[in-house]
């Protein structure tokens, strides 16, 4: 291995001498798509669970490819920042009619425009069919035309103005809805969509940075992807292609990655965290991400109601919590202790900001006494139950957060294993666990709306408490109508001081990147979604 | 000889429906709803759940959705996984797969494992009996999880000799490395049968008589007593495609052999009905199959055995 390497690199330096001897070294940047290194970069990958259509794509796998072969109106930079893609303007006067411009000449890789009717049709499209796993997204956020959903074709209050603008009528006023319109299921789609939606989800046609090889998808095995040449937006394509390699388990692309079989992978396997830093050097990537975990308890369960009992258990437990112990020994400091409801990775992170947030201080003697002044209330009888999915890796970290529930509190404490992800969820669903459970979120487009608004509001899809407070969600309808992100976060801060006072949720940690790459890659980053950015990582062929 | 075959591929029709039936009902009755977890920790809309059901026909009572699977299989369809891929493509796409990694692992069983015992066994006592005792005894009390982990670090990570995983379209030469330890698995029972078959068998009067009659030890080992001896190791050998198949969903995971072992695994996380039950109702065949083909080797080895009904 070693030998060819030096071997290659050797041919590499000889060829380069001769092209500056005849003159023929190019300096413009490289010829076609491929900018500025044409070595074919090799990520590790899992088979999607659903066919390649943005309107279907809710999972990491599909979505880093979608996200790859299509550009969206806006699109994200590492830091959660956005910027304009295949839009050219974005703009609103009230937060609730919006105006959308399309940047001339794009097209499709099949040579088709891209006109406003390809992102309308596409919206509309998505809207009509509720078996579509991201349906939900156009309903919740846009308005219906006439007012209520009818499930037809055209339900939703969009325009088409002409060839490059078209309206949207948001169903109450958001300023953030440009952040928003990066997340994968607000992707354009061609007019060949429509013939034959099950074929387009094997060999999806896009506008992005990336279009398929002939090799295409070879499933269960990789998927390869060339730079598109027509592709003239910000995220032009540093490499000469992607291939996405099928692994089964997070250990086989481990092992390919140490010896340089692969050259980019997504997360180190658990039993791999105590020496991917030795292993990986420089290499090894750790950094904050946009996930949060906590564990919720609905209101219908005993003793935890929507009162003054409730919420003095609910207190309790959250300061019955050594979160940095568990952090630092049971995750080994690939999770970093909760401070408030979102994510340190999302704008507007600022716990000092928010009153009531020493609830998460680990205050065994505190605990004490409030879970005292409750059972003055009405005494405690019985185990407190922390349910999880045994399927996952959460074992390690409810057993020791009940351990730490039961020092501080002298109370019987255990975990509640289910089987796997869909038994838990389905008791979750129908509100018959009788049980504390974890709960966690990672965030689809970087705007602490995204979190807000689904867990908390009165009546939102994932409200597994079935909170309802009107002073939140007041709170938080004034910060999505706010024009500027400061005033948005001011409202946004009091929101989540109710959320402090209540409790719906007891916040835990925040999730960490854990990743890294080969030794033939060079500019490889990671965004604050988890996942490498993969159209600027340059590697010599 | 043609009867008897037709009637053990007969056979095979109840184990079938048997097998589909009981795998079917053990994957219906783990709780919880395969719709929630498409959305992770989102809860959808009960417009949505109903229309996800509706379309995985999971709204439906137990039998009906086991006979609309069994009226597609009757179809040759078996199926299309909540991903919405035929079940039968992605049979055709891993089953060669695995086939070849334990249609290796069998021959180098053979070739070592027989081997081995045929010189233990003439040797019987010596110093290479005893040393191949010991190693397939060691190689036999590790887990397989534990021998390919070991495998993967020392021969593909530190020392570079193979692929640390297989690439793609799985050459022979990245199947090397797993088949190697899937042929651990039951490399001590091939050896010690063999042994034990050669032993028994060289104090045949046959072959003293073999002997007797001038022929040279190279005609006596392969034709009088190791031709004997193979009975009970290929009785073995077929009982063993089972134990490589199970193995495999192991080890194709560690090497990541794009092949069935490594598809049901997924498929069994994601609950997905009908890739299950297909794939494992086609083990389950596969099984049969192989067990009838060595039944019938047994007349070829031994020619007083013969299927008369």
């Amino acid at each position: 291995m070693r030998i060819t390497r030096i071997a290659a690199a050797a041919g590499g330096i000889a060829l380069a001498s001769a092209l500056v001897l005849t003159g023929c070294a190019s300096d413009n940047g490289g010829t076609g798509g491929g900018g500025s290194s044409t070595g074919v970069v090799s990520v590790a990958w899992g088979e999607p669970e659903n066919p390649l259509i943005p309107a279907n794509t809710n999972e990491v796998n599909g979505g880093l490819v979608l996200n790859n072969m299509f550009a969206g109106l806006v699109y994200y930079k590492a830091d959660g920042s956005w910027d304009l893609d295949a839009a050219e303007s974005i703009e609103s006067d009230d937060y609730k009619t919006w105006t959308i411009k399309l940047k001339e000449g794009q097209t499709f890789t099949d040579g088709t425009p891209v006109t406003s009717s390809s992102f309308v049709d596409a919206w509309q499209w998505a809207a009509s069919d509720p078996a579509l796993l991201n349906q939900w997204w156009f309903i919740d956020a846009i308005a219906f035309e006439g007012g209520t959903y009818d499930g037809g074709e055209d339900t939703l209050a969009l325009d088409v103005v002409d060839d490059l603008t078209f309206t949207v009528e948001l169903a109450q006023p958001r300023a953030d809805f440009p952040v928003a319109l990066g997340y994968t299921v607000f992707f354009p789609l061609p007019e060949s969509f429509y013939d034959d939606p099950e074929a387009f989800g094997d060999a999806p046609v896009g506008n992005g940075p990336y279009k398929l090889s002939e090799e295409g998808w070879q499933h269960g095995e990789s998927l390869n992807l060339v730079p598109n040449d027509d592709y003239s937006g910000p995220r032009k394509a540093e490499n000469g292609g992607l291939n996405f390699k099928v692994y089964g388990t997070l250990d086989a692309a481990y092992a390919d990655l140490v010896s340089d079989n692969v050259d980019v992978i997504e997360s180190v396997p658990t039993n791999s965290l105590s020496n991917f830093k030795s292993d990986l050097g420089d290499r090894a990537v750790e950094q904050g991400s946009a996930v949060f975990q906590s564990f919720t308890i609905n209101y219908n369960l005993e003793h935890f109601a929507d009162d003054e009992e409730g919420k003095l258990r609910r207190a309790a437990l959250s300061h019955a919590i050594n979160r940095e112990e568990i952090t630092s020994v049971i995750f080994q400091g690939t999770r970093t202790p909760a401070e408030e409801f979102t994510s340190p990775v999302i704008a507007g992170f600022d716990p000092g900001a928010i009153e009531g947030s020493d609830v998460l201080t680990y205050d065994p003697e505190l605990a004490k006494e409030l879970w005292a002044q409750a059972d003055a209330i009405s005494p405690w009888e019985g185990t407190f139950q922390l349910a999880y999915n045994a399927d996952g890796d959460h074992q390690s970290w409810v057993d020791a957060t009940v351990n730490s529930i039961k020092n501080s509190l002298g109370i019987d404490a255990v975990g509640l294993p289910y089987p796997d992800f869909a038994g838990l969820r389905t008791e979750v669903n129908d509100r018959t666990i009788k049980a504390a459970f974890r709960t966690g979120w990672q965030f689809d487009f970087p705007s602490q709306a995204n979190i807000l608004g689904a867990l908390y509001v009165t009546g939102s899809g994932s409200n597994d408490a079935d909170y309802s407070n009107e002073n939140f969600d007041t709170l938080f309808r004034e910060g999505l109508a706010a024009p500027t992100l400061d005033e948005q976060n001011e409202f946004f801060n009091q929101a989540q001081g109710q959320l402090f006072e209540d409790l719906p949720a007891i916040p835990l940690w925040y999730g960490s990147v854990t990743a890294g790459y080969s030794t033939l890659v060079e500019d490889v980053e990671y965004g604050w979604d988890s996942w490498p950015i993969l159209y600027q990582v340059t590697k010599a062929e | 000889m043609f009867w008897y075959i037709i009637r053990r591929l007969l056979q095979g029709i109840p184990v079938f429906l048997g097998s589909t039936f009981l795998i079917f009902s053990m994957v219906f009755l783990v709780p919880g709803n395969p719709v929630l977890r498409m959305f992770g920790d989102r809860t959808p809309s009960p417009e949505q759940i109903a229309a996800l059901e509706a379309k995985f026909h999971l709204d439906q009572p137990f039998l009906v959705r086991y006979f609309i699977y069994l009226g597609d299989v009757f179809q040759g369809n078996l199926g299309t996984t909540y991903a919405g891929q035929s079940v039968n493509e992605i049979l055709a796409r891993t089953f060669p797969t695995t086939l070849r990694l334990a249609l290796l692992a069998v021959l180098i069983q053979l070739i070592v494992g027989v081997l081995a015992g045929l010189i233990s066994g003439l040797r019987k006592g010596g110093i290479f009996d005893h040393a191949a005792l010991i190693v397939t005894l060691l190689l036999i009390s590790i887990p397989v999880f534990v021998l390919a982990f070991v495998a993967q670090w020392f021969f593909g990570i530190q020392l570079g000799w193979f692929r640390p995983t297989v690439g793609s379209g799985a050459p022979w030469s990245d199947l090397i490395l797993p088949a190697i330890v899937l042929a651990a698995l039951n490399m001590a029972y091939v050896v010690r049968l063999t042994r034990a078959s050669v032993i028994e068998t060289s104090q045949n009067d046959f072959v003293r008589m073999a002997y007797g009659k001038g022929l040279s030890r190279r005609r006596v080992i392969p034709v009088h007593i190791l031709r004997n001896s193979m009975i009970p190791v290929t009785t073995n050998l077929a009982a063993d495609f089972g134990i490589l198949i199970v193995g495999a969903t192991v080890t194709e995971g560690i090497f990541n052999v794009p092949g069935v072992g490594n598809e049901l695994f997924k498929a069994i996380n994601r609950h997905d009905t009908p890739e299950i039950v297909s794939i494992v109702t086609i083990l389950v065949i596969v099984y049969v199959f192989v067990n009838l083909l060595i039944d019938l080797l047994y007349g070829v080895l031994d020619p007083r055995i013969r299927y008369v009904k």
